[in-house]
This record gives structure tokens, sequence and C-alpha cells, in this order.
């Protein structure tokens, strides 16, 4: 009797700390590492324009931010990537209804060390280097030695789009895969510090990553085009190949709370702040 | 009235010692009811022994084989760092150093215990990694050495401190019977100590690769993880403990991967479960 008593007293304060955690006036925000600091950008923005509106943002990656939303644990989901058929089956078994917001564009930069004499590839050559085919940098017009090749982790919408559109080259029955060799590194910015510090090294991320320690190279569709470098205007028009977009998933068309944070993210405003932060806005 | 306390204070000592058992079973029930649905997917067989680890490609390729392996490996590799100087460090204290310096050591291996294992990853990725690159001259030094390294120092604390106490509980009588009969220091140690020790050490060891094998953030910092079958201790790895606490974040709940990943866990259960007895049946066998 007594171990019943006790028993059910752990699991009543078990679940009255799960609902305790909702609250009214509360954005949960989860999903894309590449869009935390810009979303966290819009949440300082839009919490000074209305005080007592609070908004929490949460990195850990697309796939992370999709499963939130299906799981009902947060209201608004970034997303690097497209939401993907069998994400959205389950969240119908579930009751929830993605819907979804493009609020920007993000070049994907690919990056070697400045010490690297390789300054441009196409797409093909790229597929190439990182499904393992090219494994010497010799063979792609640099110095002899064995290419190491960074990859983000496979929670990553970045890991997946650069999949699909470099590795995959958008043929939705290719098989390619990344070299089971790639190192994979939890966080851009690890990335980042590794390229900087290899030579050998060659990385991909969002451009807003790159800084004067690692040196991006220029991208070919394929070897008649031009090659070009990935900068904000070049992702505007369409020239630089590797660019995706920046997406928010609700539960069914905005409402409430969540409309108003959407419309300012949508506000010439919002999309200011989206240029601020080396992203490329959609709305003029 | 006492007796009525002395009941319940009984019965909540009882409860307090059923829990922890109670526990194992509940986590080992759902780590079962979770894991075994990927079998539906793919035979227990291509699981274990399947070379590529590719859970989120449609179809999903879900062979665990280079993770077991790379998850070997680097506890190989910090074991036969982590022996000798452990079991070495454990007979200088117990039984050649002076006082003074016997605290200090001991003091010392408690505090490295005690440092949490992001730490050592950090240090290990600021200052080994780059180290390890320069002297194999190799492609990159996130490799299975620089784990091995940094895990066999969160190996040591457990393996002096319990080789420690097993030559210490070697009776007195021994050890005199030996010097007595005109054997060095040394002899008596190598000779007499060591084997009397031996069950108790040997306990130690497995303890400290037990700790090894889950260890989790350290080897996920500086391994390179990547899912490759490893052919040498100088190229990147990824361990099943670094799949799991990688990949759990995204997989969506419910499909292949999040099982498969359950099924990762299990796999590392039974591993950690088979280290472990071995080093209570090596405990009991002393008494």
């Amino acid at each position: 009797m007594f171990k019943k008593g006790l028993f059910i007293l752990v699991m009543l304060m078990f679940t009255a700390s799960v609902f305790a955690a909702s609250a009214k006036n509360t954005i949960q925000i989860k999903g894309s590492d590449t869009m935390v600091n810009l979303s966290q950008a819009w949440a300082e923005r839009y919490m000074q324009e209305n005080p007592g509106d609070f908004v929490a943002i949460t990195g850990g990656g697309s796939g992370t931010g999709i499963s939130a939303l299906i799981s009902g644990t947060c209201d608004i989901t970034n997303a690097s990537r497209i939401i993907k058929e069998k994400e959205i089956a389950l969240a119908k078994q579930r009751g929830i209804n993605p819907y979804e917001i493009k609020v920007g564009l993000d070049g994907l930069a690919v990056v070697v060390n400045p010490d690297n004499p390789v300054s441009k590839l196409t797409i093909d050559q790229l597929a190439q280097i990182f499904t393992g085919k090219i494994a010497n940098w010799k063979e792609a017009g640099g110095v002899d030695a064995k290419i190491v090749l960074l990859s983000r982790e496979v929670n990553s919408g970045t890991h997946v789009y650069f999949k699909e559109h470099v590795l995959r080259k958008n043929d939705p029955n290719s098989k390619e895969e990344f070299s089971p060799g790639a190192l994979m590194l939890s966080s851009s910015q690890a990335i980042a510090d590794e390229v900087a510090g290899n030579p050998a090294a060659i990385g991909y991320y969002g451009m807003g990553y790159i800084s004067k320690k690692q040196k991006p190279i220029f991208v070919a569709k394929d070897e008649k085009s031009e090659y070009e470098a990935p900068t904000i205007e070049n992702v505007v028009n369409g020239k630089y190949p590797i660019s995706r977009p920046l997406l928010l998933y609700t539960n069914g068309a905005p409402q409430g709370l969540v409309k108003k944070f959407v419309d300012f993210v949508l506000s010439s405003e919002g999309q200011d702040i989206v240029l601020l932060t080396d992203f490329v806005p959609v709305q003029k | 009235m006492r007796k009525f306390k002395e009941f319940v204070i009984e019965k909540l000592i009882l409860i307090c010692g059923i829990a922890s058992i109670f526990f194992v079973i509940l986590i080992f029930l759902f780590l079962l009811k979770e894991g075994l649905s990927v079998f539906g997917t793919v035979s227990p067989f291509n699981f274990l022994f399947g070379k590529s680890w590719y859970p989120i490609s449609e179809p999903p390729q879900l062979g665990i084989l280079p993770l077991i392996l790379g998850s070997l490996l680097v506890t190989l590799g910090a074991a036969i760092i982590s022996i000798p100087i452990g079991v070495g460090c454990a007979v200088y204290i117990a039984e050649v150093a002076p006082g003074r310096i016997k605290e200090i050591l001991k003091s010392g291996i408690e505090l490295l215990a005690a440092i949490p294992s992001v730490v050592l990853g950090f240090i290990g990725m600021v200052t080994l990694v780059p180290l390890v690159k320069n002297i194999f001259h190799l492609p990159t030094g996130l490799t299975a050495l620089s784990g091995s390294i940094m895990l066999a120092f969160m190996a040591m604390p457990t393996i002096v401190s319990i080789a420690e106490d097993a030559l210490y509980s070697v009776p007195k009588t021994y050890k005199e019977g030996a010097l007595a009969l005109g054997a060095t220091h040394w002899q008596t140690i190598w000779r007499v100590i060591l084997p009397a020790a031996s069950s108790g050490i040997l306990a130690a060891i497995m303890l400290g690769i037990g700790r090894v094998i889950g260890e989790t953030m350290a080897v996920m910092m500086i391994t390179g993880n990547a899912a490759v079958m490893p052919n040498s201790i100088l190229a990147p790895v990824r361990t099943l403990t670094a799949t799991i606490a990688a990949e759990m974040g995204e997989a969506v709940v419910g499909s292949e991967h999040y099982f498969a990943l359950f099924a990762v866990g299990i796999v590392l259960f039974v591993i950690s479960f088979i280290v472990n007895v071995t080093a209570d049946l090596f405990l009991h066998k002393k008494q």
C-alpha cells in the first residue's frame, strides 16, 4: 500500500513539471542551427517592440525542430531544408498540419584553407570530392595531399541539402552518399575552425560563417558556366548555384501570437534583419 | 510505536535497495521495446555486421559494424595506455611511496576523476589533436588514437583506486613472509603481492574499461566521427556512444532511425553488462 502511494506521488511530480512548461504569451522556436543567430536577432527586436511577449529559441538542427513540431513541443520550426514526405505523414498521423513560410535564402559556401591553391570547382567536381571519388587535391588542381572531408552531422539541414543538391544533383533516384571517411562535425563553427587550421581540409556551411581564416571556393554549375563567388548579390540574382530557402513551419496557418511574430519576420523590418545577419531577404 | 517506527524504516531501506534493480530492469525493458522494432526493417545479422551506416537515406542503411569496431578500437587503445600506467601507479602508491607523496598522489588522482569529460574533450581538441596530426604527419588529428589517449586519462582514476584497494587487502603476513625468506622488495611485489591481488586488479581493469566504453562527449569531440571501417588507429572512427548522442536529437520519434539508435543502445548495454559481470566475477573469486 505504502509503496503504491509513493509511486503515484512520484508520477504526479513528473506530470506536473511537464505541464508547467507552457505559458500563454510565450512562443517556442526550435530547429536549424544555421538560423539560430537570425531568429535570435528577430526575437530580440520583436520583444523590444512587444514587451510582455516572450520568444524562446533553441537550435539542434532542422530535423530536431521538425521532430519537435510533430511531437507538439514547439510553436514554430526553423528549417533550412524542405520537410520530407515521411515527416508530413507522421505529422498528419498526430493531427499536426505543417504550414510552410519562406523567410529568406542562404548561399552555401564551400570553404578551404587560404593556403590551398585551389580556388574554383564545378558542382561535378564537388560531388566527386565529397563522395570520395576524388581523394587527392592533385586531381582537382591542387598540391599532392589527401583531401580531408568535413561534413555536418546528419541532424543538420545543411548536411541534407548538400547531399541532395550537390552530391545527388537534385536527382531523387540518385544513391550517392558522403564518403564514409568524411569527418562529421557537430557545428558549423567546428568546421570553420578545422578548415582554418588544416590546409588539406574542405568543408561547407552557410555563407554567414565565412571569415578571413577560410577561403570560399568559386563554384560553377558545369564547366561551361562562369565560376561565381558566394555573395549575397550572386545568390539574389541566382548566379551562385548552391543556395537554399530558409523556412518556418507552423501547425496550420499561423494564428494569434505566432501570426504576429511571422508577420513581423516578413515585414521590411524583419527582412532587414535577414540582410544584417548575412542571409538573403525574400521580400523587398 | 517503536516497533512501528522500526518497521517503516526497515521497509524504506528495502525500497531503496530494490529501487536500483527495479530501475535497471525498467531501463532495459524500455530499450528492448524501442530497439527491437528496428529488426522489422533490417535483420539482426545485417544490423550487427552491415558495413554502411547511412541512417537518413532512402532506404536507410543500418549497419553498425564500423561503429562497434570504432568503439572497440578506441577502448583497446585506451586500455593499452591506461593499464600499465594505472597498475604501476597503484603499486607505487600502495607499496613504495612514502607517506606525504602517497597523500599527494592520491588526491591528484581523485582530482583527475573530477574533471568533466567535456573539459577533457575540449583540452584534447586544442592540444592533443594538432600534436597527433604533426607527429604522425596525418591529414587530420581527429583520430582513434587521440580518443584513446584522452580516454586513458578517464580510465586511470578508476583503475588506480580499485587496484590500490586490492593491493592493500593482501594480508601483511604474505609480504613479511616473502621478505623474511630473503626476497628483495621488487621480488616481493612482483612474485607475491601482485599475484595475490590479481583478481582485484583484473576487476579494476574491467571497471576502467567499462567507463571507457560508455564515455561519449570526449570521443565525440576528438575522434572525427567518420563511420568508416577502421583500418588503423591513426584514422578517424565513429563510436556507438557518439552516434547515439549526435543523432538522437534529429531522429523522428517512431522512425527506423529512432529505433536503430535504441538498438545501438542495446548493443552498448550488452557490452557494458558483459564487462561489469566479468569484473564482478573476478572480485568474487578474490573472496
